[in-house]
C-alpha cells in the first residue's frame, strides 16, 4: 500500500486537514525506529487504497526537539510515496524554511498553502501557480476547516502518487547543513509570489489579547473561564452519568438478572458484580471525556491555551512546568482521566510525565463523594466546609510539593517559545470529531484494565465462597488483616482498610463498599461509623483517601499515555506513598498534641 | 554633544530590557543550539524587526511579535536576544 507522510510545522492545521482527509477513521499504531505511536488512516484514492500518517507538527527538520526527532526516524525509516506538506499561508513568510528543508531530501512533494480563508482576512496574497513553477512543486491553496480547494488538491495528490519515489532519506543530516541556501532561495521565492501588508490587519486578535492578557484583569479573566468550563463539563456532565448509569441498572434488572437466574450464585455475582459493573465503571467515563474534549477544543483551537500559558507561566516556570500544565491539573479536579489525556498538548516529553505525575492528586469528584459523606457524618454543618476546603489545599500543596521534588527527574530540555495564534473559533465538526476520537481511544485502551481490575476486586472481596461478602474472612478482608500493622498507625480500622482495596477501582464505589461491610445504608452508615471513628480518625482516612491512588481508569489511562510501566509504577508508588506519610504525619500529630 | 546622543539611540541592548510597544531590529542571537534553531523557525533573523507586545506579571513570560507570527518566550531566554532599538 503507497504511504502519504502529512508534514508541516505546529499550528498549520495538519490535523484538521488528517481528519478531513481521513473522516475521522483513524488508529494509532507504531512504527519502526521510533517509539511514538501516531495516527493513521486508510483512504481509497482513485484506483487504490492509501495509507494516511499524521506526522508531529515539527520546526525544523534537523532540530532536537522530541518531535523533530521523531519526524526525522521516521522518515529515515519508512521513506513515504509522499509528503503532503502543510504550510500556514499567513505565515508562509517563515515557514518556507521547512519546506525547503524537505525539498531537499528529494521526496515526491505536494505543498497545500492552508488556512487561505484566514491568509485573505489578513489582506496577504500568494501567486501559488508561480511558486509552484519556481519550486517545481504542485501547490494548492485551500481551507482544510472549510474544505474550499480540498477537491483540487486531493486530484493532485493522487496524480502525484503514480510517480516512484524518487528520494531516499538516507544521509538526511549531511544534507540538510545547507542553511545560508535555503535563506536566500527563501527570499528569492517569496519576493516573486508572496505580499503581506506592513502591518497584519487582525485588530480582533489585538484587541481581545488587550482584555485578555491584561495585567491585572488577565488572571481573575482566567480563573473565571476555568470556573464556567469546569462547571459546563459537570453540569451537562452529571445528568448524563446518571442516565448512564440508570440506563446499565435497567439492562441488568431487567435482562441480564432472569437471563443468568440458572446459573449459580457465585457466576452470576461474577458475571454481574464484576464484569458488567467493570463495563459500567467505563461507560461512566464517557459521557465526562466527550464534553471536555469538546470543551478543550474550543480552549485549544481558539488559541486560549497558549495564552492561559502566557498568564501562569511566572508561577509554573518555578515548578517545572507550563501554564498548559496548570489548566489540566484544574481540570483534573473535576476528573484526572480527560486531564491526564490532555496532557498531549505538550510536546516536551519530560514536561508531559512531570504534569502526568501531579494530576491524580487534584481531588477529583469522585473523591468529593466520599469527602461530602464522612464530613456529614462526622463534623458539624459548620465545620464541614472549612473540613473540604482543607482537603482542597492539601490537593495543591501536595502537586506543589510533588512538582518541586520531580523537577529535575523530569527536566525539561525543549525550549520554552511558544506561539500565540490568533483567536479562532472551531467548527461544530472539529468539535464533534475530536470528543469522538478521544472517547474511542479511552475505551480502546483502557475498558480491558478497567475490567479485569474490577473483576479482581470482586474475587478479592467475594472468595473463599463460604464467607460474607468483604467480611474479615474473604481474601480482602484477609490482606486487609495482614495490612492492618500499615494503618493502625495512621487510625485506619480493618473496614476502612477493605474500603480502600474497593477505592482502588474508583472513588465512587467506597462508600457503597462501607456500605456491603458493615451491612448498612444511606443515614444509619454514616451515624454507626460517626459512632465508630473520631474526627481524627476520619480526617486521618480522607488524606489517605485524597492522596493515594486514584483509580482504576487514571492508571489505564497512565500507562496507555505514558506507554512505560516504569512511569505507571513511579506514579502508583509515590501516591501510595505520600499518602501513607501525609496520614501518618496528620494522625501522629494530632494525637500527640492531645486531639 | 552629538556622538553622546548618538551612542544612546543606538546602543545594542537586549529584547529582555524592551518595553512594551517598543520596537527594534535583531542583532544577534547568542542562544544554545535548540533555541538557537528553534528561533529561527520562528521568524528570529538578523536584521528582522521585532516589537515587544506586552510583559506579563510578576516576572512573567514576554509576547513579541516578528513578522506575521506572535511569540511567547521566557525573559531568561529574551536576554539572549540581542537587538538595536529604533
Amino acid at each position: 500500500m503507497k504511504r502519504i507522510a502529512l508534514l508541516g510545522m505546529p499550528n498549520t492545521g495538519k490535523s484538521t486537514l488528517f481528519n478531513r482527509m481521513t473522516g475521522g477513521a483513524a488508529r494509532v499504531g507504531n512504527w519502526p525506529g521510533i517509539t511514538v505511536e501516531l495516527l493513521s488512516g486508510k483512504i481509497l484514492l482513485g484506483p487504490d487504497m492509501v495509507e494516511i500518517i499524521d506526522l508531529p507538527g515539527i520546526y525544523d527538520l534537523h532540530g532536537y526537539s522530541d518531535d523533530e526527532q521523531v519526524v526525522r526516524h521516521f522518515l529515515h525509516d519508512n521513506v513515504p510515496d509522499l509528503a503532503l506538506v502543510i504550510v500556514n499561508t499567513t505565515q508562509i513568510e517563515r515557514q518556507m524554511s521547512l519546506l525547503l528543508q524537505l525539498k531537499q531530501l528529494d521526496m515526491n512533494i505536494v505543498v497545500i498553502l492552508n488556512m487561505a480563508d484566514e491568509a485573505k482576512k489578513f489582506g496577504i496574497s500568494v501567486d501559488a501557480a508561480k511558486m509552484s513553477a519556481l519550486l517545481e512543486m504542485p501547490i494548492f491553496l485551500l481551507s482544510a476547516k472549510y474544505g474550499s480547494g480540498y477537491p483540487e488538491a486531493l486530484q493532485a495528490v493522487t496524480k502525484a502518487l503514480r510517480y516512484p519515489t524518487p528520494g531516499m532519506a538516507e544521509e538526511l543530516r549531511s544534507q540538510l547543513e545547507q542553511d545560508e541556501h535555503i535563506e536566500t532561495e527563501m527570499a528569492r521565492v517569496l519576493k516573486h509570489t508572496v505580499q503581506v501588508p506592513a502591518r497584519l490587519s487582525d485588530n480582533l486578535t489585538d484587541k481581545l489579547d488587550s482584555v485578555i492578557l491584561h495585567p491585572w484583569l488577565g488572571l481573575p479573566i482566567f480563573f473565571a473561564v476555568m470556573y464556567f468550563l469546569f462547571q459546563g463539563i459537570f453540569i451537562f456532565g452529571q445528568p448524563i452519568q446518571a442516565g448512564i448509569a440508570e440506563a446499565f441498572t435497567w439492562l441488568r434488572e431487567t435482562a441480564l438478572v432472569p437471563l443468568l437466574s440458572s446459573l449459580p450464585q457465585a457466576l452470576q455475582g461474577l458475571l454481574l458484580d464484576g464484569i458488567y459493573n467493570g463495563v459500567g465503571t467505563v461507560a461512566a467515563f464517557v459521557p465526562i471525556i466527550v464534553l471536555f474534549f469538546l470543551f478543550m477544543a474550543i480552549v485549544e483551537d481558539s488559541g486560549y491555551l497558549s495564552r492561559a500559558a502566557f498568564l501562569m507561566d511566572a508561577l509554573m516556570a518555578r515548578l517545572g512546568l507550563d501554564g498548559r500544565g496548570f489548566v489540566m491539573l484544574l481540570m483534573g479536579f473535576g476528573c484526572n482521566v480527560p486531564a491526564l489525556m490532555g496532557t498531549r498538548v505538550m510536546r516536551s516529553r519530560a514536561m508531559r510525565l512531570l504534569t502526568m505525575l501531579v494530576i491524580p492528586l487534584s481531588l477529583c469528584s469522585a473523591r468529593l463523594q466520599v469527602f461530602i459523606f464522612f464530613t456529614a457524618a462526622l463534623f458539624s454543618p459548620k465545620a464541614a466546609p472549612l473540613v473540604l476546603f482543607s482537603l482542597y489545599m492539601f490537593s495543591f500543596a501536595t502537586a506543589i510539593i510533588t512538582a518541586l521534588l520531580f523537577k529535575n527527574r523530569f527536566k525539561n530540555t525543549e525550549p520554552f517559545v511558544l506561539e500565540l495564534p490568533p483567536y479562532r473559533f472551531p467548527t461544530l465538526r472539529q468539535m464533534a470529531l475530536r470528543g469522538w476520537l478521544e472517547v474511542r481511544h479511552f475505551l480502546r485502551r483502557a475498558t480491558k484494565f478497567i475490567v479485569v481490575g474490577v473483576v479482581m476486586v470482586w474475587l478479592l472481596t467475594h472468595l473463599p465462597l463460604s464467607a460474607v461478602p468483604a467480611s474479615a474472612d474473604t481474601l480482602a478482608g484477609m490482606i486487609g488483616g495482614a495490612l492492618h500493622p500499615f494503618f493502625a498507625p495512621l487510625g485506619i480500622n480493618e473496614q476502612l482498610t477493605i474500603a480502600l482495596i474497593f477505592g482502588f477501582i474508583a472513588k465512587e464505589i467506597v462508600i457503597g463498599a462501607l456500605a456491603v461491610i458493615y451491612s448498612l445504608s444511606g443515614d444509619a452508615l454514616g451515624s454507626a461509623i460517626g459512632q465508630q471513628l473520631d474526627w481524627v480518625q476520619a480526617y486521618s482516612f480522607m488524606l489517605f483517601t485524597l492522596l493515594y491512588t486514584p483509580c482504576l481508569a487514571t492508571v489505564a489511562t497512565l500507562q496507555s499515555e505514558s506507554k512505560q510501566l516504569k512511569f505507571t509504577l513511579l506514579s502508583l508508588g509515590w501516591s501510595l506513598g505520600l499518602a501513607w506519610l501525609v496520614s501518618f504525619a496528620f494522625y501522629q500529630g494530632a494525637r500527640m498534641l492531645g486531639y | 554633544m552629538r556622538y553622546f546622543k548618538f551612542t544612546i539611540i543606538m546602543s545594542a541592548t537586549t529584547l529582555a530590557a524592551l518595553h512594551p510597544g517598543d520596537i527594534a531590529t535583531i542583532v544577534s542571537i547568542h542562544a544554545e543550539e535548540a533555541l538557537h534553531l528553534r528561533l529561527l523557525a520562528l521568524g528570529f533573523r538578523s536584521g528582522k524587526q521585532i516589537e515587544l507586545i506586552r510583559k506579563a506579571s510578576f516576572s512573567g513570560p514576554l509576547q513579541v511579535r516578528v513578522g506575521t507570527t506572535d511569540v511567547m518566550l521566557r525573559r531568561v531566554e529574551a536576554a539572549k536576544i540581542e537587538v538595536l532599538k529604533s
